[in-house]
């Protein structure tokens, strides 16, 4: 008998060997095998790349990561208030290792998609049967006059995880009591829709024990947002909303809350109506599909037409994108979106390489946001498949937020529930 | 070679089983669990908070999706979650959670409870969760479960949130006639610490 752990081990140790010899298009397609590049090491990537190893062990599976660390955005928010370290939001690649993913710490500048080659900055080439490409979001920087990546060294947008995150918590750290902080959200599609609400909530909980003298103010680019009946009820609840000195005030757009300009030396921003001066500034700028999606030319506007039962591009085939990259609507772009959609990827690969018609797939989001102390709220949508129109869509009387009469022991677990999700998704990714 | 049959053999089968060319529009039960393990772990064994699901009796699992989807036991989204599957989903995903193994959680316990704890087992519950909670036999399995999800179901059995069945009801009246509340927490460091 061979155990699980045995045989991954063993198989492990057969890829390494396989590599010598691999060429793309060989290894048998009828008993599994074949050799899958995947692009992005995140959520969305780094899933994908286990559990295919997970699900058919005789797949040689290549990472292509360009860093050596990942710093989560979920609970990143946490972080800004100082309720936890970025310690806790960094992972590494050893647990891919250990599954049998080789893992290469580099970028990649270009995508062949004729010849399935994958090439990077340093110079090395990889071929591939089928590549999977996860490379999560970048900005827009022209959408918001004076707003740069320079500029976001001096206002941070902390919408990718790490040094971006660290600067905006001195930032609040070094704040004065009295201080305004604005967080002006982004317009179109962006990832994790509560995130700018929660965030709100966080920095007006640090704020509140601090410095209660300060308020958040949310500069809106638009007049609704995800889960706002339950943030708004968290903020009276906690923080004074609606009331004259309330920590966090809201402008949507209607109200002039769309920013347009930044004078990041000036330490303000320009809203629709009149130009604000702040002592911390957050600015989220817009948002598209990673840079490599562009090089390689699988967007269609914004974002990587996919289909959506296999995740394969509309435009190249043999590669498929998934995670924030991809429009996988009615899916939001989340963590959690991206890891399921990792498997049901990693499970059409597996099928496809073996010549088989992939199975029907499922897929499931939840997002949890953290409102205060013993606050916790959620949305939970479980989402099936439209062959017919290529769509992803709810599953009919399930899923919805938190119900508005919820208890407070039930706020309270949905808190602890929040962090148990949080040790599992990263896990189940990294792990 | 022997062990190269045995390996294709093995992908072969894993493959059968993901692909569920059986019935068009039904997932495969790896594709259903799947999109659990975010919250309740890879192949359902959570390592914090969230209940475990690996190596839960497939009937108990059915009963409690039935019992979340028609609201007869409350939850924080179980509920919404739970209405999103079929009865035949529900037990492709009963009989995959059965054959997971549970790896018990690596969580904080308090030794001092542990002896009284594993007295009160023996006595009040071990008749129908037997080898000190381990044993996948009725309900799920208390050892090497979240001690914070078993707190939160003590209290939810207590006030009466949750429904008792009738037996375990009787012994842990018995229990809290003879004892104070502390056995509880007691129980529950007993399981917890079962790694
Ligand atoms: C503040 C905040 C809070 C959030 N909270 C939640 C939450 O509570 N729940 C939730 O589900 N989601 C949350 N999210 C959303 C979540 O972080 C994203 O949706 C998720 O990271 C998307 O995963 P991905 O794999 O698509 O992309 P990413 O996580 O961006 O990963 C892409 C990876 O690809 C690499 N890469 C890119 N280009 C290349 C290249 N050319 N070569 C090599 N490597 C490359 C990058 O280095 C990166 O590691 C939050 C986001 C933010 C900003
Ligand atoms: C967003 C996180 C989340 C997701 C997604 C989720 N669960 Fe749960 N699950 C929970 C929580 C939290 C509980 C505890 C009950 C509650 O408060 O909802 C629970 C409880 C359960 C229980 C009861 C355990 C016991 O021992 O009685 C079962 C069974 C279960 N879930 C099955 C599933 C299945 C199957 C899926 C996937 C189809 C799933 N869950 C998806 C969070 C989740
Ligand atoms: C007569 C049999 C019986 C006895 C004795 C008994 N139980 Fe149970 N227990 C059950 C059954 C049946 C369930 C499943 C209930 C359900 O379907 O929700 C259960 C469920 C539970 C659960 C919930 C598990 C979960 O995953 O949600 C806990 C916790 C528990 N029992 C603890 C105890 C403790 C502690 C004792 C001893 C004080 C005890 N039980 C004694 C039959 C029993």
């Amino acid at each position: 008998m061979i155990s699980r752990r045995n045989f991954i081990k063993l198989s492990g140790g057969a890829v390494a060997a396989g590599t010598l010899v691999g060429c793309a298009g060989g290894m048998g397609r009828s008993g599994g095998g074949g050799k899958v590049v995947v692009v992005g090491g995140g959520p969305g990537g780094a899933t994908a790349a286990k559990y295919l190893r997970m699900f058919d062990p005789s797949i040689e599976v290549t990472l292509i990561e360009a860093n050596a660390k990942y710093y989560t955005c979920f609970m990143s928010n946490e972080v800004l208030g100082g309720d936890r370290n970025l310690d806790s939001i960094t992972f590494g690649y050893d647990g891919l290792r250990r599954h049998g993913v080789r893992v290469v710490h580099d970028t990649v500048t270009q995508i062949d998609a004729a010849a399935r080659k994958i090439v990077t900055k340093s110079g090395a080439t990889f071929s591939y049967d089928r590549a999977i490409v996860s490379p999560g979001i970048d900005f827009k920087w022209g959408a918001i006059e004076g707003h740069s990546a320079e500029a976001a060294e001096i206002i941070p947008h902390a919408w990718k995880a790490g040094a971006q995150t660290v600067t905006l918590h001195k930032q609040l750290l070094d704040m004065k009591n009295g201080g305004t902080v604005v967080i002006a959200t982004p317009s179109g599609a962006f990832r994790c829709p509560p995130g700018p609400y929660e965030r709100a909530s966080l920095i007006a909980n640090y704020l509140k024990k601090h410095k209660p003298k300060s308020k958040v103010l949310i500069l809106d680019a638009g007049d609704k947002f995800a889960k706002q009946g339950l943030f708004i009820a968290g903020w009276k609840k906690h923080y004074g909303y609606g009331t004259s000195n309330s920590l966090i005030e809201w402008v949507p757009a209607a109200q002039g809350g769309k920013v347009e300009g930044v004078d990041a030396k000036g330490m303000a921003v320009q809203a629709a109506v009149e130009k604000i001066k702040a002592d911390v500034i957050n600015v989220i700028p817009p948002q598209k599909a990673g840079k490599l999606a562009f090089d390689a030319g699988l967007t269609e506007g914004d974002w990587c037409p996919i289909n959506k039962k296999t995740f394969e591009s509309k435009i190249h085939a043999n590669i498929h994108v998934l995670g924030d990259a991809s429009n996988a609507a009615g899916m939001p772009k989340s963590g959690y979106s991206a890891n399921v959609q990792a498997k049901v990827c990693a499970a059409a690969v597996v099928d496809l390489l073996a010549g088989r018609e992939p199975g029907f797939p499922s897929y499931m989001n939840t997002c949890y946001s953290v409102v205060g102390d013993d606050h916790g709220i959620s949305v939970s949508i479980v989402y099936t498949f439209d062959e017919a129109k290529n769509e992803i869509i709810a599953v009919k009387g399930a899923g919805g937020v938190t119900p508005s009469d919820a208890s407070a022991e039930a706020l309270r677990r949905e808190a602890h529930y929040a962090h148990g999700w949080f040790a599992n998704i990263t896990n189940d990714i990294f792990g | 070679m022997g062990s190269t049959k045995l390996l294709q053999n093995m992908v072969l089968a894993g493959g059968l089983a993901l692909s569920a060319t059986s019935m068009a529009a039904t997932p495969s039960a790896a594709m259903l669990a799947g999109t659990c393990a975010a919250c309740h772990g890879t192949n359902g064994s959570s390592v914090a908070v969230i209940p475990s699901l690996a190596a839960a009796p497939a009937e108990y699992f059915v009963e409690t999706m039935k019992a979340f989807k028609s609201g007869a036991r409350k939850a924080t989204v179980m509920d919404r979650v739970a209405k999103g599957y079929s009865d035949e989903e529900i037990a492709l995903m009963g009989d995959y959670f059965a054959q997971q193994k549970l790896i018990p959680m690596k969580q904080g316990f308090d030794k001092t409870k542990l002896n009284q704890g594993k007295r009160l087992h023996d006595k009040y519950c071990e008749k129908c969760h037997e080898e000190d909670g381990r044993k996948p036999d009725v309900g799920g399995i208390l050892a090497g479960q979240s001690m914070m999800y078993l707190t939160f179901s003590m209290d939810d059995f207590l006030s009466g949130e949750r429904e008792m069945e009738k037996d375990m009801k009787k012994k842990v009246n018995e229990m809290l006639k003879e004892t104070d509340k502390s056995s509880i927490e007691s129980l529950i460091h007993f399981y917890g610490s079962q790694q």
